[in-house]
């Protein structure tokens, strides 16, 4: 990759400054670790980390037609949304097949702000902009915006340290538009590690500062800054999916066993045919989550999964949990093997270790 | 990074010390802080026949799996079994307790041009140097 083509969000220089790990991740300059992954790992689990998201996109849809469009566009019920409120998503394709997975946040008056993955961002928009109707404009406001995610048990306090008590911490799947030292921001409650925590987004000069006092008024709450390994880690035990590994254009959020967020009541939206086609005629593949039965070495994406002496799928994601000290992943198997306690073996290296089909999340 | 003087090296970053007729073979204090957090460390067999430059073992990271080499031909006398409950020593000792197995060289085998420790150092001095 051109050294031109390597995106630094605005908190590049504090990640060098604070001596993280620089790796690339889908044309960002990204922090893949500090203290160390399982050091992160576990802070977020006991304590509390901030994360740097400024990667992921913003999209920022509105007009009087925003609403049905968007209901269009996206699987899950935006009509079910008050002004306030955020909802998990899918973008998908005319196949049913996930281009995007995404947080939808509904300011009211019409106006909604879309969080996709960073890598997908100019995809999705390209997606959006040819798909676009009268009454509806959409920006991408990628590039104005930065964000922090503060995670773990402590975030609570932190909040209260953050914010001071006049404000409340939002709600689950609830946003709220902040001002806090003259700054605009917008909080929520969302995460990608299971654990209690908050997201914050806000213009991108903002960024160093906000970060540097968030990383200060947690000192005495253990807060460290966390890198990508860490948030990996950390989905992945909660059975978050990732696009690109777990969900792709050939997977539908049905395979991937995230019915939930598509509503198949509602009027229609792109790739709802094929999804109800699919409800009728049940999936033919799965995803599921597994744990390893033993110590092995760490299962990683692409190995072989075989059941029965019959190769039935390819691991889509695979670490090993620093929670369970044991390990994880998901894969994609035939429907009739989709079934907790069934037992598959992972191909690793020419060696088969067993494992079985876990329930989602495989922590907690 | 720590590059002890009583050691020889190779340019994937294993570190040999002769120990009579056998060589224990390592990782470096540089591959190490490289690979960061060591999980699980694949060791050969015991009396495996390997070729230099084999990948003999494997040392992953929660992020990647990584090939060791063996840096001469010969048969496995021996490997590091206190690595299959605590792979983190690779991390915490690299040149001693975290040591991974021990080779005995074929009688007339040639050894491979191996690295002086200032030679190492200039290596891994190199900005930009790769990984493992």
């Amino acid at each position: 990759m051109q050294e031109s083509s390597r995106k630094k969000t605005p908190l590049y220089d504090e990640h060098v400054r604070r001596g993280a790990r620089i790796v690339e991740f889908s044309g960002w300059m990204m922090p893949v670790q500090y203290s160390g992954i399982v050091d992160e790992h576990h802070t977020v689990r006991k304590a509390v980390g901030v994360f740097d998201i400024s990667h992921m996109g913003q999209l920022h849809v509105c007009g009087e037609n925003a609403r049905d469009w968007l209901n269009y566009m996206l699987t899950n019920n935006v009509e079910r949304m008050d002004a306030g409120e955020s909802q998990y998503t899918f973008l998908l394709n005319e196949e049913g097949g996930v281009i995007d997975d995404l947080i939808v946040y509904h300011y009211g008056d019409g106006q909604y702000l879309l969080v996709v993955n960073a890598s997908m961002t100019p995809k999705d928009f390209e997606w959006m902009q040819a798909h676009l109707r009268p009454g509806v404009e959409l920006e991408n406001r990628s590039a104005h915006y930065a964000g922090l995610a503060v995670q773990g048990p402590k975030s609570i306090q932190l909040f209260d340290l953050f914010f001071g008590a006049g404000i409340s911490r939002p709600a689950r799947n609830e946003i709220k538009q902040v001002k806090r030292d003259g700054k605009t921001m917008v909080v929520s409650s969302t995460g990608y590690t299971g654990e209690s925590g908050f997201e914050i987004f806000f213009p991108a000069e903002f960024a160093a500062e906000l970060w540097n006092e968030i990383l200060e008024r947690g000192t005495g709450l253990g807060i460290k800054p966390c890198g990508l390994g860490a948030r990996d880690t950390l989905r992945l035990e909660m059975c978050y999916p990732l696009n690109g590994s777990d969900l792709s254009p050939a997977r539908t959020p049905l395979e991937a066993g995230l019915s939930i967020f598509v509503d198949l009541a509602k009027g229609d939206f792109i790739g709802k045919k094929p999804l109800e086609k699919q409800r009728q005629d049940g999936v033919k593949e799965r995803l599921v989550p597994f744990k390893m039965k033993e110590k092995s070495p760490p299962p990683r994406a692409h190995y072989p999964v075989f059941k029965d002496g019959e190769k039935i799928g390819e691991i889509a994601s695979g670490t090993l949990s620093p929670t369970l000290n044991i390990g994880i992943g998901m894969v994609y198997v035939p429907a009739k093997y989709a079934r907790i306690n069934e037992e598959i073996e992972i191909d690793i290296r020419g060696n088969r270790f067993s494992a079985t089909i876990e329930k989602k999340p495989l922590h907690k | 990074m720590n590059v002890p003087d009583d050691l020889q090296y190779t340019a994937t970053h294993e570190w040999i010390r002769m120990e009579g007729e056998d060589a224990r073979v390592g990782i470096t204090d540089h591959a190490q802080a490289e690979l960061t957090d060591i999980v699980y460390v694949e060791l050969p067999k015991v009396g495996a026949v390997v070729a230099p430059k084999q990948a003999v073992a494997v040392v992953e990271s929660v992020k990647a799996a990584s090939d060791i080499y063996s840096p001469i031909g010969g048969t496995i006398t021996e490997v590091n079994h206190a690595l299959d409950s605590n792979p983190a020593l690779v991390n915490t000792d690299p040149y001693g307790e975290g040591w991974l197995f021990r080779v005995r060289m074929e009688a007339g085998e040639e050894i491979e041009l191996l690295k002086d420790p200032s030679a190492y150092r200039k290596q891994i001095d190199n900005a930009g140097e790769a990984s493992l």
